[in-house]
């Protein structure tokens, strides 16, 4: 009962003491200055590079408005850069986001403390290890001369002979999921810890399987969840640059590593603007990613939280 | 989505209890030998090529064991020049993104409330916006004394280190009773910037700590900006570097990369704990 007392004290001295306009606008302004270098920032740094993509994009050689850069990516050579994108970042988000799911529920269901520990912190380190660095080691693991190749070839099981190619595109998928499965383990192991114990008692004691427990509870109250996480794991390898690109010296077609050779001024007189249509592109089918991600969280907060 | 059905009904279906103490003993021991099969496979799917790349980074030409390349790296054409630029430009982005991320979370902690899910969802934009979208737009965008800067890539990575910087911040801050702290503190008489750095900073330490290693090491591996950017950092300078005279240098060279960051991230984590355990143990003598 202090507070009401002490409010009508307040206003008491304020209406006795008016403050002067100066502080008081100084007050209200407060919150205003506390964000602007932060809002000014982003502005600068995302704000301004979006919105210059989305001109350039839709513009000409001669600053004109045209859709002809859209009408470029939309055939030939841009197509096949998208389709291949698109079909990597689905390989890639489909089976590292199964194989993610089945490592967390390992981990998640082991009683070893020390273990969990573990996979958290190198999930942390692995999700963020992608580029340059994963390129090299992934070299010295199958590249022809690589140690693994080297061990696979005393057991006459060399996968360059039966035609694996570290640097195509299946060789690019398979690098990816060093980072991928990490990612899906950090993204699905608060998930999986939502699934109480209660209710597979509470299954089990109406008479359900272990079957009929995953069919009916388990997996729809999961599915959100894990498809959720597949959508950020399609984002995350849709947008990938620096690994595909250092592994391939750019040789294969995606979307991301045509704007790079369009950006080092390789490409053909008069579509210079190419590159901005293929970048503006990416950000449509990454917002609609984005968008599907929103929807599918707001379904899988139902039951997890 | 049926393999994962897939997945867990061959793990344990068809093993319908005839008793049910026997039936849940059985269950745990196929279900045993499956953890082993799935931690053996991802143990060497993750182990084995850091191996690979260590062992590749301490081999010389001939294919022996030596410290060659690791001792032939700091000598290699243009390597130091670039190990400085990452440097310098790890140590610009820490600094900027601690200045302007620190005091506007908490303010926004402590009195725009309303605020966090705006932040929230501008600090999630640059997982969205990817690097290659950035680099392509701010180029044409850039006055020429920004692009003629290295620290344009600075300026940018604070962008990059915003998802995670955000996010642990919003994590030890929510952890924390903030505003009882801090009106606790204000009201024994300190300033705002004792308050700061004597009362929320230390309370903030391991959930910045570990932000900040996790930029370094975003720093130093960014590879797509800088490259586009024409700036030679570490990882541009290992791609560009003549493959021709050493592959073994560039290995060597990138598992450091990994390696620091381990080192670094264990060094900082446990300094962390040994310092919090001496405060506790100060207190505790209270």
């Amino acid at each position: 009962m202090t507070a009401p007392s002490s409010a009508t004290a307040l206003e008491g001295a304020v209406t006795t003491h008016p403050t002067p306009l100066r502080k008081r606008l100084i007050r209200a302004g407060r919150p205003t200055l506390a964000m602007a270098p932060f809002l000014i920032y982003t502005f600068l740094g995302l704000g301004i590079p979006t919105l210059a993509v989305i001109n350039l994009a839709f513009r000409d050689e001669n600053g004109k408005l045209s859709t002809s850069n859209l009408h470029l990516i939309s055939q030939g050579i841009y197509r096949i850069g998208f389709e291949n994108s698109f079909k990597l970042a689905l390989l890639t988000s489909i089976i590292p986001g199964i194989l993610g799911v089945i490592l967390a529920y390992t981990i998640q269901t082991s009683r070893s403390g020390l273990l969990r520990r573990l996979v958290a912190t190198a999930s942390g380190v692995l999700a963020n290890f992608g580029g340059v660095n994963l390129t090299f080691m992934f070299i010295a693991t199958l590249g022809s001369s690589g140690l693994l190749t080297a061990w696979l070839n005393v057991i006459k099981l060399n996968p360059w002979h039966y035609g694996f190619n570290l640097y195509s595109f299946y060789g690019v998928a398979f690098v990816y999921m060093y980072f991928q499965i990490p990612l899906m383990v950090l993204i699905i192991t608060p998930a999986l810890g939502g699934l109480r114990k209660s209710w597979r008692e509470a299954a089990e004691n109406m008479g359900a399987s272990t079957f009929g427990y995953w069919r009916h509870v388990g997996i729809p109250v999961l599915l959100p969840s894990v498809l959720g996480a597949m959508l950020l794991l399609f984002g995350s390898a849709f947008a990938a640059y620096a690994t595909a690109e250092s592994l391939t010296t750019g040789i294969i077609a995606l979307a991301p590593i045509q704007i790079g050779v369009v950006l080092n001024g390789n490409v053909v007189a008069g579509q210079t603007h190419v590159g901005y249509a293929i970048a503006f592109g990416m950000l449509v089918i990454l917002s609609v990613t984005m968008i599907l991600y929103g929807l599918v969280r707001k379904r899988a907060s139902k039951w997890l939280r | 989505m049926a393999s994962i059905g897939d997945f867990i009904t061959q793990e344990e279906a068809g093993i319908e209890p005839p008793m049910p103490l026997a039936g849940a003993r059985k269950r745990r021991r196929r279900f045993s030998m499956w953890r082993f099969i799935v931690l053996l496979v991802a143990g060497a799917y993750f182990l084995i090529p850091i191996f690979a790349g260590l062992k590749f980074s301490l081999q010389n030409i001939a294919g022996r064991f030596s410290f060659q390349a690791i001792e032939n790296l700091p000598s290699a054409p243009g390597f130091s020049s670039a190990f400085w630029l990452s440097m310098r430009l790890a140590i610009a982005t820490l600094v900027v993104s601690v200045l302007l991320m620190v005091p506007t979370t908490i303010y926004v902690h402590l009195r725009l409330p309303r605020m966090r899910r705006l932040m929230e969802f501008i600090t999630i934009l640059p997982i969205v916006i990817p690097p290659i979208v950035i680099i392509a737009g701010i180029l044409p965008a850039a006055p020429l004394w920004a692009k003629a800067s290295p620290y344009l890539l600075s300026f940018l990575y604070v962008i990059l280190s915003m998802p995670f910087i955000y996010r642990s911040l919003d994590a030890g801050l929510s952890a924390i009773d903030l505003k009882t702290l801090v009106e606790a503190s204000r009201s024994l008489g300190a300033s705002w910037l004792r308050t700061l750095t004597q009362v929320i900073l230390p309370n903030l330490r391991p959930a910045l700590l570990s932000a900040m290693v996790l930029t370094l090491a975003l720093v130093l591996g960014e590879f797509t900006m800088a490259s586009l950017d024409l700036w030679s950092t570490i990882p541009v300078w290992i791609v560009q570097f003549n493959t021709a005279t050493d592959g073994h240098v560039q290995t060597a060279a990138s598992m450091m990369g990994l390696v620091g960051t381990w080192v670094f991230l264990t060094v900082i984590v446990s300094i962390d704990r040994s310092e919090s355990r001496k405060s506790r143990r100060r207190t505790g003598a209270l």
